[in-house]
């Protein structure tokens, strides 16, 4: 005790008083407590037979009740493959959404660090125009393809032309804004469009589908917090690899992301959990075979009323993961988020 | 001979691709940012600009496609007069004492802010527009809250969306404080709090709307001593409306506290020690260096997190959709849950129009955030 305190003295500026300390320590606690009793009952309530549940609280195993692995059975083995689908689906979407998610962000984050852009305004115009006309083509009941050619020609005929007498332009900053304030879009004001879309593809309820809705939706996480890491690693090691006359890929690859190695933990974590955690596009977009796992737990309700001694489980296999991850990466987290949020 | 040629073709391939290895180098920034910029435009802004169009529409899937019907602003007059504004806005009610000195109390602060910023020195044209917008829709809004809450009508979805997101920011905020300025004394074992507290944020919100239906039985939930003391057994939280909102108010604090925790308290431990030191010696109190030091300095970062937390909140679909389903009737709903009602009974563009409403709240709410707070804040520092 008296060695702990003597180092902490060392450490800290201003001494603590005991009834301060202890004060400290019941609050901090009794949050403690708040976080940690729901999980708690969680899996005790998984332990519990349908019975024990009805009959009123029981607090502790054992002692207030037999715990047995009667319900764990049943999700795995007697339900099997309907929780084991999801649960795959949940890991392959969460997986590859976030996998390709980080490669695209963090590169149009690298580039709006260390590169300049100028994109007048001309252009964007023009751009705009052109959808424009694609959409218009495209309601008046003309085939897709029509519009898009049409649509595309506007653009170009109007890039080589009127716009290249406009001089002024976005920057990097403005490019960087555009792309992070995306994350202000609810994801219910786009979703319609995109079940339309992969309608018409015939890409609803696929993995596809969830994959590429999610990359879009998380981009702008990634530009955000990848762009301030970028922002914090020294110019110089690039500089001097470019002089020697590696190209800005390999310096990327072989320079830039290796240094990034918290930044890029710290996003993966964050994005992953995201994805994993994705309810609303999930539930536009998939019906049965590409159900993810909140989808599975959320319907329990409608299909079976509250089975609680289920859900339980369900919930833990449902959290455990990422919660795993949590753990093990804490220290990335806090170091991730605090730069993005500082400069932000 | 034949060696000698196809040594030839290496080279020549060989120069190819240098050529266009180097044509690549040339064009890497393009490289580096199109494929974002793509997917932003292909599924932000594409289904975003479609999504105005769709509000704008009846729109019914028919065989291999859909059919689009132009109706103008048929879809967003429904919300706000037609036959849905009570599920959008509320139901007015007469107004109470109470209401009225909330509202006139509002309206005075909106006043002098107005006052205060005409007679002060940095005003402009257009600021001053800006202004006298913001103030009007603000008004608005403080009526439509004051006048389906506090009296006997009953709010509607955007209302009870403010509502989620208005308490439950400013009680993660201030718990979130709390914890961080907790934590960050050297106290032993803070990587066990700062773990531990970490926790719900990472947790599925589905799981966190099931874990506080749990909680909130009154019959068979953990908490039964506490509501067999007060005799509240047969209280349902669920069939409540305000007990309903508040269960999932609560999960919302429980799970995003976390996130303002987590970052003020790097935010506080990045803080120069000798600041806090200096204040020290020269006799500060506690109270004193919490007030003039420290909170000045984590302001900027307390800023983000909170317009973060301000845009994230409007999202919120999954707590009300699985914790009450929405209900008591529609008293939980959030606009976004609403948009979600709507696409199933297939009225699609009336759900766009309320995705859309949503959008324009978080918008105006944002950038009033922004204008009016956050970059004072940070100019600051």
């Amino acid at each position: 005790m008296a060695l702990t305190r003597r180092r902490h003295r060392s450490v800290s500026t201003t001494t603590i008083g005991v009834p301060t300390m202890l004060a400290s320590y019941v609050l901090l606690f009794a949050w403690a407590f708040v976080v940690l009793f729901p999980l708690y009952w969680l899996a005790v309530t998984s332990l519990k037979t349908p019975l024990d549940v009805n009959d009123g609280p029981f607090y502790i195993p054992w002692r207030d009740f037999q715990p047995n692995l009667d319900n764990w059975r049943y999700i795995f083995v007697d339900l099997g493959p309907d929780t084991f689908r999801p649960y795959i689906n949940t890991v392959v979407v969460g997986l590859t959404s976030t996998a390709i998610t980080l490669i695209l962000g963090s590169m149009a984050a690298y580039g709006l660090v260390r590169m300049r852009y100028r994109v007048s305004i001309g252009a964007i115009a023009s751009f705009v125009a052109g959808a424009a006309l694609a959409v218009v083509v495209i309601v008046a009941q003309v085939p897709w393809q029509v519009g898009a050619v049409a649509g595309f020609a506007l653009f170009l005929l109007l890039l080589n032309t009127v716009a290249r007498r406009v001089k002024r332009g976005f920057g990097n900053d403005d490019i960087a804004f555009w792309m992070i304030s995306q994350r202000m879009l609810p994801p219910v004001a786009v979703v319609i469009p995109i079940y339309i879309f992969f309608q018409q593809l015939a890409l609803l309820d696929t993995w596809g589908a969830l994959i590429i809705a999610y990359v879009a939706s998380h981009l702008p996480i990634v530009v955000w917090l990848m762009r301030d890491y970028f922002q914090s690693i020294p110019i110089e090691l690039e500089e001097s690899a470019a002089i020697d006359g590696a190209s800005p890929y390999r310096i990327f690859r072989t320079i830039v992301l290796p240094l990034s190695i918290p930044g890029l933990v710290a996003t993966f974590l964050f994005v992953l959990v995201f994805a994993w955690n994705e309810y609303l596009i999930a539930l536009f977009l998939t019906s049965a075979n590409a159900q993810t796992l909140p989808l599975t737990v959320a319907a329990q309700n409608a299909t079976r009323g509250p089975q609680w001694w289920y859900m339980s489980v369900l919930i833990l296999i449902m959290i455990g993961p990422v919660i795993a991850m949590a753990i093990a990466l804490e220290r990335f987290i806090a170091r991730g988020l605090l730069v993005g949020a500082v400069k932000g | 001979m034949s060696g000698y040629v196809s040594t030839r073709g290496f080279r020549r391939a060989a120069s190819i691709w240098r050529l266009i290895g180097a044509r690549l180098d040339h064009l890497a920034g393009g490289v580096f940012i199109l494929p974002a910029v793509v997917v932003i435009l292909g599924f932000s802004i594409f289904p975003l600009v479609a999504s105005l169009y769709v509000s704008l529409s009846r729109l019914s899937f028919s065989e291999g496609g859909v059919d689009l019907k132009f109706v103008g602003l048929d879809n967003y007059a429904k919300l706000v007069t037609g036959i849905d504004h009570v599920h959008f806005l509320g139901l007015a009610g007469p107004l109470t004492p109470v209401g009225f000195v909330v509202l006139a109390a509002g309206y005075g602060l909106l006043a002098f802010a107005l006052y205060r910023y005409v007679r002060g020195h940095n005003r402009t044209a257009g600021g001053l527009v800006g202004r006298l917008f913001a103030a009007g829709v603000a008004g608005f809004l403080l009526w439509l809250v004051v006048s389906t809450v506090l009296t006997s009508g009953r709010p509607g979805t955007l209302v009870v969306t403010i509502i989620y997101v208005a308490v439950d920011v400013s009680v993660q905020v201030l718990l979130g404080l709390g914890l961080a300025l907790l934590v960050v004394q050297q106290l032993p074992g803070r990587r066990f709090f700062r773990v531990v507290f970490l926790l719900p944020m990472m947790i599925t919100p589905v799981g966190v709307a099931y874990l506080f239906r749990m909680l909130t039985d009154t019959d068979k939930g953990p908490l039964y001593p506490l509501w067999a003391h007060f005799g509240l057994t047969d209280v349902s939280w669920v069939t409540n409306p305000w007990g309903a909102r508040g269960a999932v108010m609560i999960g919302d604090i429980w799970q995003w506290t976390p996130f303002i925790f987590i970052v003020l308290l790097a935010a506080l431990e990045t803080l120069p020690h000798e600041l806090v030191e200096a204040a020290v010696v020269d006799g500060a109190t506690r109270w004193q260096v919490f007030w003039r030091i420290r909170l000045p300095l984590i302001l900027p970062a307390a800023s983000t997190v909170v317009l973060i937390r301000l845009i994230e909140g409007f999202k919120i679909v999954d707590l009300p959709n699985v914790l009450t389903n929405g209900g008591p009737g529609t008293a939980t709903e959030s606009l976004t849950l609403h948009a979600y009602t709507i696409w199933r009974a297939l009225d699609i563009g009336g759900s766009a129009a309320v995705a859309y409403m949503l959008l324009i709240t978080v918008t105006f709410i944002g950038v009033c955030y922004v204008n009016l707070f956050r970059r004072r804040v940070t100019a600051m520092a």
